[in-house]
């Protein structure tokens, strides 16, 4: 797989990075070499194999539904960047 | 130097019943050494010493009354991708800045429940994203070894590199560690520390910083089997915050450790014979082969067809689960923010300044693989590899209890050496990937010196759930091949000529 400039910057947008024109040009050969390796996966017939979800058959825990956390606002904006009040504060979203 | 910082874990907890020494004097000696030693090796990205203290006096208290808890007043390090309570907490990178947790992670909870002292919190790999400490946004761990008659800076492996050379240099008695793909195993190998990542679910992974949250486990970095034994046994245990830690009893590890392994059946897979493996690797293998042969174990030649495959299917599995983990830092709840003119540019400058480039770099191959329309053929593909990789375990534990390889297909490498080329770096884990996509529990336990002069480890393999087969058969192979220690403690006392090292107070750019 062949992964070019356009694709890098897809991929970072997506990804919410900003990359540089300079990282743009030597990821595109990073991640080519990587996704070329991994493609020897090709080689093996995975058709009717189901994929692995977890390594010992354990039924899925359930829990009583009730509230079992909260009053805890403080601990959670506690480390936020900008806080006001208990709100976290981000750069105008909606004009 | 202190000569209570060279005890093992258990001789310094029969030295404190007997109480030959108080657990301040123990907790001193440590964070005595450390200051003397952190600026040459700078294995602590925050050294802990008020707060060791004042669990030390409390442990003293206990000791004094004989209410002792298992790991009473025994000083350990805290790899940095644990939770601590109003303690920082960075998983060595720049994007957690100052972050300060207002809980304990359930594994660190466990220790100190069970009377432990934390010392500090340990250096990383950046997000435990590495082979060799590298990566970390506080500057690398240098290895307390070296070559024979060299002074090259050599690596302690990743991404617990923190943890293996404190344990190694006698900055603590053990560390936690966390491995994903070998990142306790490998620096355990590389610095003659044995190192286990339990089954997954054994562990609680409830607090520590995720990476890849279906591979992740917690386990310890100790001086000897025995002392990994005693730390497992404190920190496993089921844990209704991870749903996927499992609810089942946690045997005396410690208990179980003098019963031989007479009739043990070894597993010997032809498939990690690998292209390139260095005779020195080879003869090793061969030498724990005949000495678990010694011991009274039979030996099998077994088939793991789809050994090869791990590592490429790791590297799809890993960083889709990663740039799914990370996508939580964008500078809005914790951690740095840099601004920008308007909220995605604010998230993509924060995620662009914060992360380092190999963290960058698998967050990037994670989104890719995970992107519209490539879903089935890169992680789905790669989780049915996962699959066949378990059923060649399953059928070869029919004919084995346990398997024996390597631990790294070379010895201990000098700083630089392989960051140039990502896939070299990769390859590092060769050996243990396998065992973290099977979820199974795997040990490395040293077992010589290379012509260098450095550690090398052979690993353990064992069935679900089976950790105390490891810690009977890997003491098997202590007791035959003997523990390695570095002799002089060249980096201690001399920080001055050290300064060179990079060590630095806070995650810094280069």
């Amino acid at each position: 797989m062949q992964v070019d400039e356009k694709t890098v910057r897809r991929i970072a947008r997506l990804a919410r990075i900003k990359i540089t024109d300079e990282e743009a040009k030597s990821l595109e050969g990073e991640l080519s070499g990587i996704l070329n390796w991994v493609e020897q996966l090709d080689e093996i017939d995975t058709t009717s194999v189901e994929p692995m979800t977890r390594v010992v058959a354990q039924e899925l825990k359930k829990r009583e539904d009730r509230v079992t956390d909260g009053e805890i606002a403080d601990a959670i904006v506690k480390n936020a960047p900008v806080v006001d009040d208990h709100y976290f504060v981000v750069p105008k979203v909606v004009e | 130097m202190s000569e209570l910082t060279r005890l093992t874990l258990a001789e310094a907890r029969d030295g404190l019943k007997a109480k030959t020494f108080s657990a301040t004097e123990l907790t001193k000696a440590h964070l005595e050494t450390i200051e003397a030693s952190n600026e040459a090796l700078n294995a602590y990205v925050l050294v802990t010493p008020e707060h060791a203290l004042a669990q030390a006096k409390e442990a003293d208290a206990r000791l004094a009354k004989g209410e002792a808890r298992p790991l009473e007043g025994l000083p350990l390090g805290n790899k940095d991708l644990f939770c601590t309570d109003g303690i920082r907490t960075t998983a060595c990178s720049k994007i957690l800045d100052d972050f300060k947790p207002t809980y304990e992670s359930t594994v660190g909870a466990n220790l100190w429940s069970a009377g432990a002292v934390m010392l500090g919190k340990l250096n990383n790999d950046e997000f435990a994203m590495g082979s060799s400490n590298e990566t970390s946004a506080f500057g690398p761990v240098v290895s307390p070894w070296r070559r024979n008659g060299k002074t090259d800076k050599l690596v302690p492996g990743g991404s617990s590199g923190g943890s293996s050379a404190a344990v190694a240099a006698g900055l603590c008695l053990a560390a936690t560690a966390t491995d994903t793909g070998g990142s306790i195993r490998q620096p355990a190998a590389l610095t003659g520390t044995v190192g286990i990542k339990p089954t997954y679910g054994r562990c609680s992974r409830w607090g520590i910083v995720a990476f890849a949250s279906s591979l992740d486990q917690a386990g310890p970095i100790a001086k000897t089997v025995r002392d990994a034994a005693i730390m497992l046994g404190a920190m496993a245990g089921h844990d209704p915050k991870d749903t996927t830690s499992v609810n089942a009893p946690v045997p005396d590890y410690e208990a179980a450790l003098g019963k031989g392994i007479k009739g043990l059946r070894v597993g010997v897979p032809k498939e990690y014979r690998v292209e390139g493996m260095s005779k020195e690797i080879d003869d090793l293998w061969t030498k724990g082969i005949e000495w678990l042969k010694a011991a009274g174990a039979t030996i099998h030649e077994i088939s793991l067809p789809h050994t090869k495959y791990a590592l490429p299917a790791y590297y799809i599995v890993a960083p889709a689960e990663a740039s799914s983990n990370l996508a939580r830092y964008d500078g809005v709840r914790y951690g740095l923010r840099v601004p920008g003119k308007d909220v995605i540019d604010t998230y993509e400058n924060t995620r662009a300044a914060g992360f380092g480039k190999e963290v960058r770099r698998r967050i990037l191959i994670g989104t890719y693989v995970l992107s519209a329309g490539y879903y089935d053929a890169y992680y789905l593909k790669a989780q049915k590899v996962r699959t066949l990789i378990k059923r060649d375990f399953d059928e070869a534990w029919s004919k084995v209890d346990v398997v024996l390889t390597p631990t790294t297909p070379s010895p201990a490498f000098a700083f630089g050496e392989k960051t140039g080329d990502p896939l070299a770096m990769y390859l590092e884990d060769i050996f243990t990937v396998t065992v973290n996509m099977a979820g199974l529990p795997g040990l490395s336990v040293p077992a010589g010196l290379s012509s260098e002069g450095t550690p090398l480890g052979l690993q353990l393999i064992g069935k679900p759930f089976d950790e105390t087969t490891l810690f009977q058969t890997a003491q098997a192979i202590e007791d035959a091949a003997g523990r390695f220690t570095v002799g002089e403690r060249w980096w201690a006392g001399d920080a001055k000529k050290a300064a060179a090292a990079p060590a630095k107070k806070k995650p810094g750019g280069k």
